[in-house]
């Protein structure tokens, strides 16, 4: 039988590394983009927000490794693991799309992180983690503000960039409510006082979100089967091929370093 | 529409520290003075170079003709006794 103790590791490691894959996929997809962006200016724009996210995830992994205490570093847990053992939110590892698709996703994760991480920074009982998120709400707080104005401009554009906003929002909404969900891990993480109920930031999402949609002149999808399963390792099928890009280097070269 | 329509140039100023002034350090392409400023973070500022960006549509700066240089610039050249330096200054000032 685990000890109180041990399972409240087991769960805290879970519950980090949930926000860590966040991070990494979704910074993963924005790196795609490198070289391939509308313009230079939004090229460096999406390159800094991936290395934003991918220094997040850097620091979580580390410091969940460290809780897990099995001597796993950041790069056996970021490149090592099998797919179903990420546990990634599924909105995070949607393909990038065209530019309204990414701007989307950005602009759902980061007017959900910003809050959360600013919550965790106010109330976490593991002082490393409030490290993390006091530096992570800051660069949340940029990304919510370049997709946001974006998703304006776009949304509030052309005819053409009107309809490709409005179908980004179709096609990504029903993603949006699994952060809200709290896995089994998270759960035990909040009522030790290590992490918030995604609840408590709801409020200030749903706000977000209306702000931006009713200036963007956007209308919210009306989501019947929310997608869900991410938290349990259950990805779509394009998790896999992002997958066998992000791990290339370490399964062909083990240790590898740069 | 043009890309120089719909997202004309702007020229970015980046203040390095506070008490120094804003220079000149590039252009970009941006719709608005929002994205302007943006754009003008994400392209000049990635390794702590400053603290204040200003951005301004290059349109909106008249600039001398470059052919009318000589007549704008050359007559200063030859007023060296508007440099402080022209003058020898009494050794009783001391240190100004």
């Amino acid at each position: 039988m685990r000890s109180a103790a041990t399972s409240m590791e087991a769960a805290g490691f879970r519950a980090i590394l949930e926000l860590a894959d966040d991070g990494l996929i979704l910074g993963h997809r924005l790196s795609e983009w490198c070289g391939h962006a509308p313009t230079l200016e939004e090229d460096l724009a999406l390159a800094n927000m991936g290395l934003d996210l991918l220094g997040q995830a850097r620091a979580l992994y580390a410091h969940a490794g460290a809780i897990e205490g099995k001597g796993r570093s950041e790069d056996d847990l970021a490149f090592l693991r099998r797919e179903r053992d990420y546990c990634n939110c599924l909105l995070v590892a949607r393909p990038n799309g065209d530019f309204a698709v990414t701007m989307a996703r950005q602009l759902y994760f980061s007017a959900f992180m910003e809050p959360y991480w600013h919550e965790i920074a106010a109330h976490s009982s593991d002082e490393t983690l409030a490290g993390i998120a006091a530096k992570a709400e800051k660069e949340m707080a940029y990304h919510l503000r370049h997709s946001g104005e974006w998703v304006i401009r776009l949304g509030d554009g052309t005819d053409e960039s009107a309809a490709r906003m409005q179908a980004a929002i179709d096609e990504l909404h029903r993603y949006t409510g699994e952060m809200f969900l709290a896995s089994p891990a998270r759960l035990e993480a909040i009522a030790a006082g290590l992490l918030p109920d995604p609840e408590t930031v709801r409020a200030a999402w749903d706000q977000t979100i209306a702000m931006v949609f009713s200036a963007a002149d956007l209308t919210v999808p009306d989501v019947r089967v929310p997608q869900t399963g991410g938290r349990e390792g259950l990805h779509g099928e394009d998790m896999g091929h992002l997958l066998a890009e992000l791990q290339f280097m370490q399964r062909a070269y083990p240790g590898q370093t740069w | 529409m043009t890309t120089e329509a719909l997202t004309p140039l702007w020229e970015v100023f980046i203040r390095p520290r506070n008490g120094l002034h804003h220079r000149h350090v590039g252009s970009l392409h941006a719709a608005d003075s929002a994205m302007a400023l943006q754009a003008a973070r994400d392209v000049y500022t990635r390794r702590g170079e400053g603290n204040s960006i200003w951005v301004v549509r290059s349109a909106d700066i008249a600039a001398s003709d470059p052919s009318f240089a000589e007549p704008m610039f050359e007559p200063a050249d030859d007023k060296i006794y508007r440099h402080p330096t022209f003058y020898d200054i009494p050794d009783e000032v001391g240190h100004m």
